[in-house]
């Protein structure tokens, strides 16, 4: 059984119920919330074909950027064993060691998305390549035994699925039975190529054309580093002695640097192996992908907040790398904003929300007005009709299509402002609103990005950028606007086009005022009269302090100031446009609880003050104070903070027997009873032993009768 | 008729030159063997073993010699049949091949050494063997001791166990001390095979030269290819491929019609800056031999090609960096360091008595030393500047530096508390990460990292 766990430790699984209907309990679990007067379940089919929407589309991004990737390794494998098999008689390939042919795949180090690339990977050289592959992990193979059997497993079965069941006699050999060895698995090989020569014509056609006349048997080492050596070693000498029979070709999968293998591997070893190197996409500029196509267009109605956005990037970028984990990160905010926000049914293509807008029951209206942005925007307006909002339902239904129709422009106008803004912003030195169009998206969700520091220092830089720089920024400009689905836009592309053609004539006239300033300095190689010289000095000097700009200096200024104001008219955040709830999610605490995970901490909370989790009121405690009704090892968790490194047990003991006595007969006269009561004892005992299982102590052999506190830091 | 070298009254004088012409260079060695082996008929001895370094010609001997005086013969590779049943199995596979060709049985299974004499026993017996002796090879004969540990002494002592004509060699490039069993065993008879002079290599290389050229024109590449890599490499097999990789190079101003084939000055100065190239390149495996060949037929610089070694740089997460760092630090730092490098105030410490003296040697040429994960987290709150969370995120990343093989875990896996961390990553690899996260690694890396070096 195998976990998508990195860590070590003991996992559960539960024998898979043969069909579970998955889709009808969760649907009932959106609607358990509010007895299902939410419109709980076409929230949920709302929330389904979103998600599947969202899946194809990353599924599609990540195809796409390992093309590339997956041609050249299909081009290799294609070559790998035809210069043999052209030309055996020949000298020089005689003569020549046969090397297995090797591709060192290196995919970085977020071993999370490597199944994926994986999958396809074996998918493509299925089509293309060979029916023969194998996908061999370490933790499979810890000896060549295991490896040995895991291949040829694997290799066996695969002429099952090629060959559409037709004849399973063949195949169904028992596997223990077979000797796992490098001979059987030649005998095998031999048989099945003999057998598709052998077959009907017909069908010899559609094999051969798409995969060779004697395809090689490809095994993939999805994580080279966590093989042994000894393993490898043994596996590569063993089939280089039967490369001439069995041609096979190694894939490496490594996620660090190709160093590895030769520290894997001696120059005995690796020189039987003739590797190549190719290299998959970077994870950084995958996920930009993503953002970019994902968030960054008005395809998908969901947006996410900035702190929620912000959550995501951090994770990925500080903990992980990993694509699938952010993606999946992704999932969970849609499940949770359609699970916790009744009004998300309205969270769709602007068309079907339109329509759904007029069949909303009366609940969920008053959930609308209960909304602070829309509360917002009803203080804004006139007395009668701040009425009328409150009251009718049908008149709110009107003014909401409309706000929902704004909402979706502004999302519009948005993508490309921000996009045109980006174009500046990256270009500028030392980049004050970041590098990535990702982070200026988050400064924009954040707050008014024209009211921030960094954004007034990046216009006084592009205040400063040269012409030629200056018109390319204007022509992709240009070019985003044309492009983009924003109604309002004609006005600024032919401003952008105005300011375009200035620039062309200022070129123009460049070169007259040259003559000009020319002409004024033979004016003044002419005054040799000293005191004529002195005042146009000083005249010259007088001009040149309150010098006018030049025609450039304008232009560039209003260029500026043109790009200033369509940010302050477009890129308004998020939070400030009314019904922005129904669509952005927001509640980054959920996010952040579930994704980065914070053990110690939570186990802290638990012990510490147990109200969070019991939720009985008895032990609601008002601060540090030890509450006495609380589980005996919640008291005896606190008393331990606050000793030093070595913990007396008596002493333990006696301040628990304290706190738990005063508890029970809180008007007793306690001195009476020197001796602790043999429950109380027990009880501690118990105590100490589940906190010594926690980890928070262990005994401690340098003094007797004291345990060793193993965290540090007190209450 | 030239008189061979080899001589035995078993078999004609013909097939001797014919196999003396086969393996030059290993004359005194066969002559050797041929006289242990006796006639066909004659027992010989039980056992024997054969050593010398990587090719060597142990294993090419062996075969040339069984297979040209047709001997009846099983040849087993070690390595390739792990396991003793495998082993033993296969054993008795090629013998039912090898001597009726006719019938495959069905295989029998072979658990254990007594089933494998018992079946060996009947096969044998079934054959018109009996008068003639049969040779067991087993090459890579050192996995044979990490097998169960009564094979390698039963295979010594097989003639006797059997009471069967038959003789079994053990080929391996280590010493018969490293295999003798300390319960004792059968002494095989030893036999040392010799690593090859230049001069043999020379004679065996120029041996295979491609039909088109001559003798002397392959001679002479094979002499400067010699020149070149004899240094660095003394395996035939090696060198043979070199010699086949690099040859069209070497034959291009022939082809080319701007020298003939005596012009060996002219030919030298072109071939050997190219071998040179080799070296550093295609030897090392730094780039495959087919792009190499890739390479010389579209005249294009090695350069341009980045060899393994040049994509050193791994890109990691922010937090994972940091891990590295202070696993670094944590493994070549004295722990009574610490204090000194990561406390803002660490008091003063007395210069003179600091230092122990053997602590004065390099850190770097003891290699890395274990450290607790509870050291490894206080560096790490210490190097990174804002606080650190302890998510299980963090942990998770240590878990995943192990399996990238970046840290090692220390003792047994399954410890759970308390577990132990080494840093195997070399100092430069540490300086490149270091560099990439120079904005906000803080000066106390540095400082620990600079402390580090120059002591």
């Amino acid at each position: 059984m195998s976990t998508c766990s990195v860590s070590k430790g003991c996992f559960v699984f539960k024998p898979s119920p043969k069909k579970r209907r998955v889709s009808q309990k969760t649907a009932n679990y959106f609607g358990e919330r509010k007895n299902g007067s939410d419109d709980a379940e076409l929230r949920f089919a709302t929330c389904q074909s979103l998600w599947n929407q969202i899946k194809s589309e990353t599924e599609q991004i990540q195809e796409d950027l390992n093309k590339q990737l997956l041609d050249n390794l299909v081009s290799f494998l294609r070559q790998s064993h035809s210069e043999f098999r052209e030309r055996t008689a020949e000298w020089n390939c005689r003569m020549k060691t046969r090397e297995i042919p090797t591709a060192a795949l290196i995919l970085g180090v977020n071993v999370t998305d490597h199944d994926l690339t994986f999958r396809s990977l074996s998918e493509v050289l299925q089509n293309n390549i060979t029916p023969y592959i194998a996908l061999l992990e370490a933790k499979d193979c810890p000896g060549i035994k295991n490896l040995m059997q895991k291949l040829m497993g694997q290799l066996m079965n695969c002429y099952v699925d090629v060959d559409s069941l037709e004849d399973e006699d063949y195949v169904q050999v028992s596997q223990s039975r077979i000797r796992c060895s490098m001979t059987s698995l030649i005998n095998w090989y031999e048989s099945v190529t003999k057998k598709k020569d052998s077959e009907t014509p017909s069908k010899k056609q559609t094999t051969s054309s798409r995969h060779l006349q004697s395809p090689p048997v490809v095994v993939i080492f999805k994580d080279m580093e966590s093989f042994t050596t000894k393993v490898l070693q043994d596996f590569v000498v063993i089939s280089s002695q039967h490369i001439r029979e069995l041609p096979l070709v190694l894939i490496f999968g490594i996620a660090t640097s190709p160093m590895i293998i030769h520290s894997l591997l001696p120059h005995s070893v690796s020189s039987l192996l003739c590797i190549e190197l190719f290299q998959s996409l970077s994870c950084k500029e995958h996920l930009s992908t993503i953002i970019d196509k994902l968030l960054l267009t008005t395809q998908l109605p969901f947006k996410l907040g900035e702190k929620v956005l912000q959550v995501l990037i951090n994770i990925f970028l500080y903990h992980d790398f990993s694509v699938q984990n952010f993606i999946k990160g992704f999932q969970l905010c849609v499940v949770e904003h359609f699970y916790s926000q009744p009004l998300s049914v309205l969270c769709c293509q602007l068309a079907d929300a339109k329509k759904r807008v007029n069949s909303l029951s009366h609940d969920q209206c008053e959930n609308i007005r209960r909304l602070p942005s829309f509360r917002r925007y009803v203080e804004r307006q006139v007395s009668e009709k701040q009425i009328t909002l409150l009251t009718e339902d049908n008149f709110l239904k009107e003014t909401v299509q409309k706000l929902l129709e704004d909402l979706h422009v502004y999302h519009e106008n948005y993508v490309s402002v921000l996009r045109c803004l980006h174009v500046f912003t990256s270009s500028l030195p030392k980049y004050p609103l970041g590098k990535q169009i990702r982070e200026l998206h988050c400064a924009c969700l954040e707050n008014r990005v024209w009211e921030t520091e960094e954004y007034e220092s990046s216009l006084q830089l592009a205040r400063m950028l040269n012409k030629s720089d200056l018109v390319t920024m204007l022509q992709q400009c240009v070019e985003i606007f044309v492009s983009s689905s924003g109604k309002e836009f004609d006005k600024t592309v032919e401003k952008l086009k105005e300011f375009l053609t200035q620039f062309q004539t200022l070129e123009a006239e460049a070169f007259q005022e040259h003559d000009v300033s020319v002409s004024s300095q033979k004016e003044l190689q002419k005054k040799t009269d000293l005191y004529h010289l002195q005042k146009t000095l000083l005249e010259l000097k007088e001009s040149r302090r309150s010098k006018k700009l030049t025609k450039f200096e304008m232009l560039r200024f209003e260029v500026v100031d043109y790009i200033d104001s369509l940010v302050r008219k477009y890129l308004v955040p998020a939070d400030h446009k009314t019904l922005h709830e129904i669509v952005y999610f927001n509640t980054a605490s959920v996010l952040r609880e579930h994704l980065n995970a914070a053990p110690r901490i939570a186990l802290h909370t638990a012990l510490n003050n147990p109200y969070c989790y019991l939720k009985n009121q008895a032990l609601k405690s008002d601060g540090g104070n030890i509450s006495n009704k609380a589980p005996d090892i919640c008291i005896a968790y606190k008393l331990h903070l606050e000793c030093g490194r070595l913990i007396n047990l008596v002493d333990w003991l006696e301040a628990f027997s304290t706190v738990v006595v005063s508890a029970e007969r809180p008007n007793a006269d306690v001195p009476s009873s020197d001796q602790v009561d043999d429950i109380i004892h027990a009880r501690f005992i118990r105590a100490v032993s589940e906190l010594e299982l926690l980890g928070f102590i262990k005994p401690s052999k340098q003094k007797t009768d004291h345990v060793a506190r193993l965290t540090w830091g007190g209450c | 008729m030239k008189m061979p070298n080899l001589e035995h009254p078993a078999y004609p004088a013909a097939t001797l030159l014919h196999l003396e012409s086969l393996v030059p260079c290993r004359e005194s060695q066969v002559s050797m063997l041929l006289s242990i082996f006796g006639e066909r008929q004659q027992f010989s001895f039980p056992s024997i073993f054969i050593y010398g370094h990587t090719s060597s010609g142990k294993t090419y001997v062996m075969q040339t010699l069984l297979n040209t005086l047709k001997l009846p013969h099983v040849f087993v590779n070690c390595v390739e049949y792990f396991t003793s049943r495998l082993l033993l199995e296969e054993i008795l596979i090629q013998l039912q091949s090898c001597c009726s060709e006719a019938e495959q049985t069905s295989h029998v299974p072979c658990d254990s050494f007594n089933d494998f004499v018992r079946l060996f026993k009947q096969a044998v017996g079934s054959q018109e063997l009996q008068d003639q002796t049969l040779y067991i090879v087993l090459d890579r004969a050192e996995q044979l001791r990490e097998m169960e540990a009564n094979i390698l002494p039963a295979f010594l002592r097989l003639q006797e166990l059997t009471d069967r004509n038959v003789t079994v060699v053990l080929l391996s490039e280590i010493v018969w001390e490293l295999f003798r069993p300390n319960t004792g065993c059968f002494e095989p008879f030893t036999l040392y095979f010799p690593d090859y002079s230049i001069g043999h290599l020379q004679k065996i290389l120029s041996q295979s030269h491609p039909p088109e050229y001559s003798a002397d024109f392959y001679a002479a590449y094979i002499n400067i290819l010699l020149g070149v890599f004899y240094m660095v490499c003394r395996d035939l097999k090696e060198l043979q491929h070199l010699a086949v990789l690099n040859f069209s190079k070497y034959c291009e101003p022939v082809v080319n019609g701007e020298a003939n084939e005596r012009d060996t000055r002219k030919l030298w100065k072109n071939i050997e800056p190219h071998l040179k190239k080799a070296m550093q390149t295609v030897y090392l495996r730094e780039i495959s031999s087919s792009q190499w060949e890739r390479l010389q037929r579209d005249d294009g610089e090695p350069g341009q090609l980045k060899g393994l070694s040049a994509h050193t740089h791994v890109e990691l997460p922010y937090y994972s960096k940091f891990l590295l760092i202070a696993a670094y630090l944590a493994s070549y730092n004295p722990v009574r360091t610490d204090k000194r490098f990561f406390l803002k105030h660490h008091g003063k410490i007395r210069k003179t008595n600091f230092m122990k003296k053997h602590e004065k040697t390099s850190n770097h040429l003891l290699g890395p030393k274990p450290f607790p994960l509870d050291r490894l987290l206080a560096i790490l709150y210490s190097i990174v500047d804002n606080r650190v969370a302890p998510t299980a995120n963090i942990f998770s990343q240590i878990t995943s530096l192990v399996t990238l093989q970046l840290l090692s875990v220390v003792g047994h896996n399954d410890q759970l508390d308390g577990p132990r961390y080494k840093c195997t990553v070399s100092l430069d690899f540490i300086r490149a990460i270091a560099r990439y996260e120079h904005g906000s690694a803080s000066v106390k890396t540095e400082r620990a990292q600079t402390a580090n070096e120059y002591r």
